[in-house]
């Protein structure tokens, strides 16, 4: 029964049309966006309950619960599904998508048909990968290496690389859809310095898909080439060099991690500005930060392989710009911390995600920093050190940035109002339990136990099981917002236009938008975050 | 691009000047030049390139300035992969 | 060039989310060009794998040169610059309105597509009877016949020939694409779809055209013209 008092309910993008054809043929950036975040919530749980059988087996140091094999297969799909199918999507197309054309006034993106073959390009992707797990998965690692990947492993390697592949496809388009639409479709008097910094972040990043994706994308062809034809590229026997793919492999690998953080890194100014209600401190410098780390960020791939086999001279290279792409990413956490420097803070959810955020992001880069160095990385290399490296980034960081997004958007994508108590309960529980899964990991590689080892020495194992018990509570944070997400699209308060007092052209028309966007083509004359002239709510507009 | 409408003549031109340099680069190709001959061969292939770049493909005449910088930046990306990538394995006999 | 009425007449659907006619052509040209950026980073690995074996198994590449059709080569080449040049006047046409030159020259660029594709075809056919694809088929005592002055290991040999039909079969794999876009293009075309104000398609679909031409223009001295100076 709903309880929603719904008085004559304004026409927008959700009441527009209703039936299945009109979400599968829409061309509107914001179904689109919802169509990309049930399709990527479900990968989540995929490659999370991979992650799980993982975190299980780990328990102990036998390897008891699974086969060997399937160990291998368990984390190559985990890393595959998590990176390829939720992490590099899942900003760019869920927040990306809806919020592009709002916050510079645009009534959509650019070519909205390619937007929506873009998702389907995906869903082909994933059918396929789907279809690739319960056939025998990929053992691989998730770097597809050779020669192993070439010529002596036995599971799915093609299907998965057709995968991939195809969805490599899909990212292109999005970010070739974004700087389009950046350039030329601004409202008048939107000017570059007056965008959002989420804007010149996404900007970046689909720098980086357009000019990166492709390498993966000739590189995986050329595995399955070589797998399916028997070419000999990169077969030892035949005189080929493993490092070469390594080489191809990692100048998309590496950037792509920025694709991954630097949409967090959008979600996090937007964030930090209203929860302290002050223009972020250093626009310039955040905005040019952005587009210095999509640079530099092609710049270091080979600090993946300093042991495999590559020149001590190109090592010493790429070591030192590895720690220059530090350099900006620090320039934007000192940045958001003088934002807020007197600013006047509210502890509401997404400012817990956006919290949780920097410090978590902190340390995985300065452990980042760690691995430039290469006698550190020597030592460290394929040790759960990496692991919980990446994962304080990936999960602490952009996991996180992508749900403090969520929460702060879900007004304006759905028109209610997550309960508040729960959203903080979660947020703490997502940290809590990020930190338990993954700070003994540093732990546990620095005294050596390896990654992608199914069974380990028995002194490992209480930090393993702290790890475990970390995940399990992890995992309770994770879904707590999955539900209370649905709950509020029935029960959920209804919400205001602008429910935070937030700045950005997106607050400034109904929550949900109508289909076109703005009532009227919005004309900019005010600069980005103006929270001086934009009214505080009375409290954060919260359901207690 | 641009609305300019370019005579026909240009392109004729263009065309002569492409085929030209097509048959000079596989005959010089027979003439031995040590080193060289690579050199020339790309040098020629630049050319070319460039002349179908900013002529066929309008380049010269647009006054977009965002399209030239598209194209230097997709260049010289692929400069990053191939000369860092060649610092790889022009220096593994040293170390 | 704003608001032209014929635009939103011959294509409503369109418009609706664009300013103006001219913002949806800029948007229209711009989206080409960083696909095709996005095309040289594409093709730019094989490149990249190119360079690497080249430094390293120089006679090798210079031997698989050798054994390809230079003559097959250079008329492909001359190929695809008349099908450029048929491409360029093609949107020349359509600027002035003229449909029928229009159609004519986009259905010579088809042709000229077909006849690359076709003589390809022969070449890589010429390579399975000399026994030059990469695998269990493969045989280079030809070339270490042949070329007794260059020291060939077999081996390294085969990676030559990959990347031989790695690369030109993905450019004919572009190049069938792009026939299929022109098919695409011409039946519009003859149907009156374009106009002088109205030509996009076929502008952008001839930018595709011609980096397809200018990857060939690259591929031809790396792949036929390693070295081909007389051997004492």
């Amino acid at each position: 029964m709903a309880t929603v008092a719904v008085t004559a309910e304004r026409e927008n993008y959700l009441n527009k049309e209703y039936g299945i054809r009109s979400w599968l043929l829409t061309t509107d950036h914001k179904r689109i966006a919802l169509l990309y975040l049930a399709s990527i919530t479900f990968f989540f749980f995929i490659g999370g309950f991979f992650a799980l059988i993982i975190r299980l087996e780990l328990l102990t140091p036998a390897g008891d619960l699974v086969q060997a094999d399937t160990y291998n297969k368990l984390f190559s799909m985990h890393g595959q599904v998590m990176i390829f199918f939720f992490l590099i999507p899942s900003i760019p197309a869920v927040l990306g998508n809806f919020l592009v054309p709002l916050m510079i006034g645009a009534k959509d993106l650019a070519f909205p048909r390619i937007n929506l073959l873009s998702w389907y390009l995906y869903i082909i992707a994933g059918v396929i990968y789907l279809h690739c797990i319960v056939t025998g998965g990929v053992d691989t690692g998730w770097t597809f290496y050779t020669p192993f990947s070439t010529a002596f492993s036995n599971t799915r390697v093609i299907e998965a690389g057709i995968a991939i592949f195809i969805a490599g496809f899909s990212s292109i388009l999005t970010g070739l859809n974004f700087v389009v639409t950046i350039h030329r479709m601004r409202a008048p008097g939107m000017t570059w310095s007056r965008l959002p910094l989420f804007i010149w972040a996404h900007y970046a990043t689909s720098i980086i898909q357009l000019l990166g994706t492709p390498v993966l994308a000739i590189t995986l062809l050329l595995v399955v080439f070589e797998r399916a034809f028997n070419l000999g590229i990169f077969d030892p026997t035949r005189g080929g060099d493993p490092l070469l793919f390594q080489h191809l492999f990692w100048f998309y690998s590496h950037p792509a991690v920025y694709i991954m953080i630097l949409p967090a890194m959008a979600v996090e100014s937007e964030l930090v500005a209203c929860f302290t209600r002050k223009r972020i401190f250093g626009y310039n410098f955040v905005a040019m930060s952005s587009i210095a780390i999509a640079v530099f960020g092609f710049l270091v791939w080979a600090h993946h392989m300093f042991v495999a086999g590559i020149s001590l001279y190109s090592a010493l290279i790429f070591s030192i710009l590895s720690y220059l792409v530090a350099v900006p990413s620090a320039i934007k956490v000192f940045n958001w911390t003088a934002t807020m420097y007197k600013g006047s803070i509210s502890f509401t959810t997404p400012m817990l995600y956006a919290f949780g955020f920097i410090g978590l992001f902190t340390m995985g880069g300065l452990t980042g920093l760690f691995l430039a160095c290469l006698g550190i990385d020597v030592h460290v290399h394929d040790t759960y050190f990496v692991i919980a490296h990446f994962h304080y980034i990936m999960v602490g960081g952009a996991v996180m940035g992508y749900l403090g997004g969520l929460h702060f958007w879900w007004p304006k994508i759905s028109g209610r109002m997550y309960p508040e108590g729960w959203g903080r309960l979660a947020a703490l529980l997502v940290f809590a339990g990020f930190n338990l899964t993954f700070f003994p990991q540093f732990i546990l590689g620095y005294m050596g136990m390896p990654r992608r080892y199914w069974q380990y020495p028995p002194e490992f194992q209480v930090l393993n099981v702290l790890s475990t018990a970390g995940s399990t509570i992890l995992a309770v944070g994770y879904v707590l917002p999955m539900v209370y997400f649905l709950w509020s699209m029935r029960y959920g308060k209804i919400a205001e236009d602008n429910p935070w007092g937030a700045a950005g052209l997106e607050w400034k028309t109904s929550s949900p938008p109508p289909t076109f966007n703005f009532d009227e083509t919005p004309e900019v004359t005010w600069e980005a975050y103006n929270y001086e002239q934009i009214p505080a709510p009375p409290e954060v507009n919260v359901e207690r | 691009m641009s609305e300019h409408v370019m005579p026909g003549r240009i392109y004729y031109t263009i065309w002569i000047a492409l085929l030209c340099l097509t048959v000079i680069t596989a005959a010089v190709s027979f003439v031995d030049l040590g080193r060289f001959n690579t050199v020339i061969a790309l040098v020629i292939a630049t050319v070319k390139a460039l002349l179908v770049v900013l002529f066929f493909m309008h380049v010269k005449y647009t006054s977009e300035r965002l399209t030239k910088i598209v194209i230097v930046s997709a260049i010289f990306w692929l400069f990053l992969l191939l000369a860092l990538s060649m610092a790889d394995y022009g220096t593994r006999h040293l170390s | 060039m704003s608001d032209s009425p014929i635009a939103i007449v011959q294509h409503p659907e369109h418009l609706h989310h664009f300013v103006d006619a001219e913002q949806q052509r800029d948007a229209a040209q711009l989206g080409m060009w960083l696909f095709l950026a996005t095309e040289i980073m594409f093709f730019g690995g094989m490149f990249c794998a190119y360079l690497v074996y080249r430094y390293w198994y120089y006679n090798e590449f210079a031997a698989g040169s050798r054994s390809l059709n230079i003559y097959l080569g250079t008329i492909n080449t001359a190929v695809l610059i008349c099908s450029s040049l048929t491409v360029a006047l093609g949107v020349r046409a359509a600027q002035m309105g003229n449909r029928k030159l229009l159609v004519i020259l986009l259905l010579l660029t088809i042709v000229f597509g077909f006849a690359f594709l076709g003589i390809k075809g022969v070449e890589w056919y010429q390579k399975y009877e000399e026994h030059h694809i990469p695998g269990r088929t493969f045989n280079a005592d030809d070339l270490i016949r042949d070329y007794p002055q260059i020291h060939i290991d077999p081996r390294p040999e085969q990676i030559y020939f990959s990347l031989y039909f790695a690369m030109t079969g993905l450019h004919a794999l572009h190049m069938i694409i792009g026939v299929g876009i022109f098919i695409f293009l011409t039946y519009n075309a003859w149907k009156g779809r374009y106009s002088p104000k109205y030509y996009t398609p076929v502008e952008i679909g001839g930018l595709y055209w011609h980096f397809v031409d200018i990857v060939w223009i690259y591929l031809f001295p790396l792949l036929y013209l390693i070295d081909r100076k007389p051997l004492r």
